[in-house]
């Protein structure tokens, strides 16, 4: 089942096509990423989501029903990139308001609030204000702040930017672990090793249109160039490279790309006639940062204004 | 609307429990009544003292001159206007034989100038001294002359000024009405600012903390505009309500410390010897309660409280606004304010003018016309001359007003909020005004 569907969203600014005709849905209880360069449009698109903005056309889905953004609002949590708290109040009272500004009672948050922090050590910070902590920690508790209410749809722009190895993992194994109890995770970056490691279904967007939409398997499935790696005990010389041919030397391997119409195993053949000391075979497939780049460079990387 | 509440709960609370907001609660009326005392103490302080030498040329003034507690005239023989300082005089008044020309005038010499009051004493003197050689010349006998000028106008005649109105009669203090129209209008004007520029600061706070982004994620930007400009009213009330209870509790401290006995030894003493310094302040305390007494407070009070909410959610509104779109740099908002400082500096300006003369055309417009409404009309109230219609017509087009401005500035702040990075232009903020959402 899909918990949010798009369908032929546009916003368009004075200068710029913000978004333009993008249609995606995600499935219930899955980790999407959203991807896309600087200025592709992501943010235009998740302030729409999270009903911020109003699409200038098409529509949202979202549950099944026509997202209402006044009710539905509060069935979403958003962690906007640029991370925002006042730095003046005190952290309890501030993760209790903003936790009441989303519906929930004053009994129900003070309770989800300690759980939290007791669940990421935070429990001396009570009294402490916003200005008294650093980056990293000022990120965990953003992330509190923004799953507290358990909205079954969490939308995270960048949310390990700042953070250091171990509480970038704390977070992480958090977002498996809510998405294992169903909630949905929209997650937006431009680091795609993350991505490959956390994200199920991506989509890439870029001058507000989409170019790509799939599973991470299946896209690295249909970008793939038909590359092998073949290590050898010795790299074997004269060979006949019909049906392949050879992209790259390294010290005892060889990386060919296999030509249309040809098989693997007609490869390896032509290696096994030789009486070649083959120790290994891998397809390469491409990595999430090279179709990035590919896809990017493809369509112009950098946004021009335009007339609208 | 509960989330509404959510946001004017935190608002009124984090200014509330704010060191400043103390602070400023309990100055600010020490400032005032510092203020009054000191310019209470200088005039009573009077003005310094003036040993004049004067040169009597013409021989009709030795005799009138009087000495009073700060000028004393002397008359010694050979002072000129190179040696007076030396010889301890403040200046010389040189006076020749005649004096009724451009030529042949009284001159007063001194190094510095001696300040109004201590010229114009020097002036009635002169002036009693020629009236009485005048009437001498026209052979009234001086037991007759020195009669008349003994006579004390205050005891010849008694003087009421009565405001009638149907068949209400009250007694007019045209002094008591100008002071409480100003301070009232200036109470709106400082407040005004005080409390615009307070939601100012509280939008630029959330948009450059980008908290902005987070809350309105989970309410409207009108509830977040509307929450913060209702709490900010709040704690403008609370503020009043306190110095109000200060004032009050002082003055009923006064008055309990000043006791009956006092007061009665006081009146005694006034009419026997003349009153002692103590007992004339107490007494002037009490003239002064008893006159404030005197004002319509039932009509002040509610139009002040109406003015004061009314005025600041015509402006706050628009404070708001231009809080919602600047960016990092304070500078930006000095110059965008100024449409909005511009009107509320030029209320105060008619309302000074307000205060003394109520019924001039410009302060009755600009008594009605919501931009300057709150602090004219204000000055205006008290002297008791403000017909219903105007006073009607000027709430309903306050009403009004600030109905339209938080409209128009709900759409500004709107896209100013979220907007980072760009240097808006007024212009560029006018349009948003027409767009449709």
């Amino acid at each position: 089942m899909n918990i949010i569907e798009l369908h032929n969203l546009k916003k368009y600014y004075k200068t710029q096509k913000a978004v333009d005709d993008i249609s995606f849905s995600i499935q219930q209880g899955s980790i999407f990423g959203l991807l896309g360069p600087n200025g592709a449009g992501k943010t235009t698109l998740l302030r729409m989501i999270t009903g911020i903005f109003y699409p200038d056309s098409g529509e949202i889905n979202f549950q099944g029903k026509k997202f209402d953004a006044a009710n539905d609002i509060y069935k979403i949590g958003y962690m906007p990139e640029e991370r925002g708290l006042y730095k003046k109040m005190k952290i309890g009272e501030q993760a209790l308001y903003l936790a009441q500004l989303k519906g929930l009672s004053r009994q129900d948050a003070m309770k989800k609030i300690k759980e939290w922090f007791v669940k990421f050590e935070m429990q001396s910070w009570w009294n402490k204000k916003v200005e008294d902590l650093s980056k990293g920690m000022s990120q965990k508790l953003q992330f509190v702040i923004t799953v507290l209410h358990e909205p079954p749809l969490l939308i995270l722009d960048e949310p390990f930017s700042g953070l250091d190895p171990v509480n970038s993992n704390l977070i992480k194994d958090e977002i498996f672990n809510l998405a294992k109890k169903g909630t949905t995770i929209i997650f937006s970056t431009h680091r795609m090793e993350q991505v490959e490691e956390i994200c199920d279904h991506i989509v890439l967007v870029n001058k507000g249109k989409k170019i790509l939409d799939g599973s991470v398997k299946q896209i690295k499935q249909d970008c793939k160039e038909n590359l092998f790696r073949i290590g050898f005990e010795q790299l074997p010389t004269n060979f006949d490279s019909t049906g392949f041919e050879v992209i790259h030397e390294e010290s005892n391997s060889l990386v060919v790309k296999i030509k249309e119409g040809y098989k693997p195993a007609s490869v390896l053949n032509t290696f096994l006639k030789h009486n070649a000391g083959i120790i290994s075979f891998n397809e390469i497939l491409p990595s999430l940062n090279d179709i990035f780049i590919k896809k990017v460079n493809d369509t112009e990387a950098t946004r021009q204004f335009q007339k609208v | 609307m509960s989330k509404v509440w959510l946001i004017i709960k935190r608002e009124y609370l984090t200014r509330v429990r704010n060191k400043t907001f103390i602070l400023s609660t309990i100055l600010l009326p020490l400032f005032f009544i510092g203020f009054i005392a000191a310019s209470t103490y200088l005039s009573i302080k009077g003005d310094d003292k003036h040993t004049i030498a004067v040169n009597d040329q013409a021989g009709i003034f030795k005799t009138s001159f009087k000495s009073d507690k700060s000028i004393t005239y002397k008359f010694p023989p050979d002072v000129n206007a190179n040696n007076f300082k030396e010889k301890g005089y403040s200046a010389l008044l040189n006076i020749p034989l005649t004096f009724d020309s451009p030529q042949d005038s009284i001159t007063l010499i001194s190094d510095k100038t001696l300040g109004f009051s201590t010229e114009d004493k020097i002036k009635d003197q002169i002036n009693i001294a020629i009236k009485n050689r005048a009437f001498l010349q026209k052979n009234i006998d001086k037991k007759i002359l020195d009669s008349i000028n003994d006579l004390d106008e205050e005891k010849l005649y008694n003087f009421k000024p009565v405001i009638k109105k149907g068949n209400t009669t009250l007694k007019a203090n045209s002094g008591l009405a100008y002071g409480i129209g100003f301070g009232s209008g200036m109470l709106i004007y400082i407040t005004l600012f005080i409390y615009g520029a307070a939601v100012m600061r509280g939008v630029m706070e959330e948009k450059m903390n980008r908290i902005a982004e987070v809350i309105i994620s989970s309410v409207k930007p009108f509830q977040l505009m509307a929450g913060k400009i209702i709490g900010i009213a709040a704690v403008g009330l609370t503020q009043l309500l306190i110095w109000f209870v200060l004032i009050i509790a002082l003055s009923a401290a006064l008055s309990s410390f000043i006791s009956h006995d006092v007061l009665q030894q006081a009146q005694s003493a006034n009419t026997a010897m003349g009153p002692s310094a103590n007992n004339t302040a107490a007494l002037s305390f009490l003239t002064a309660k008893n006159t404030f007494a005197q004002a319509n407070w039932a009509l002040i009070i509610p139009c002040f409280l109406f003015y004061f909410i009314g005025g600041y959610l015509f402006y706050a509104a628009l404070f708001a606004a231009i809080g919602s779109v600047v960016n990092e740099d304070p500078q930006e908002a000095q110059s965008l304010m100024l449409p909005i400082t511009m009107p509320i500096i030029l209320s105060f300006v008619i309302m000074m003018s307000a205060a003394t003369k109520p019924d001039t055309p410009i302060a009755v417009w600009a008594s009605i016309i919501p931009f300057s409404s709150p602090i004219v009309m204000m000055a205006r109230i008290p002297s008791g001359g403000v017909p219903f219609w105007q006073l009607a017509l000027s709430m309903v087009s306050l009403v009004a007003g600030f109905i339209l401005t938080t409209m128009l500035a709900a759409k500004i702040y709107r896209t100013g909020i979220l907007l980072y990075g760009k240097k808006v232009t007024l212009r560029e903020m006018s349009k948003w005004l027409f767009r449709k959402s």
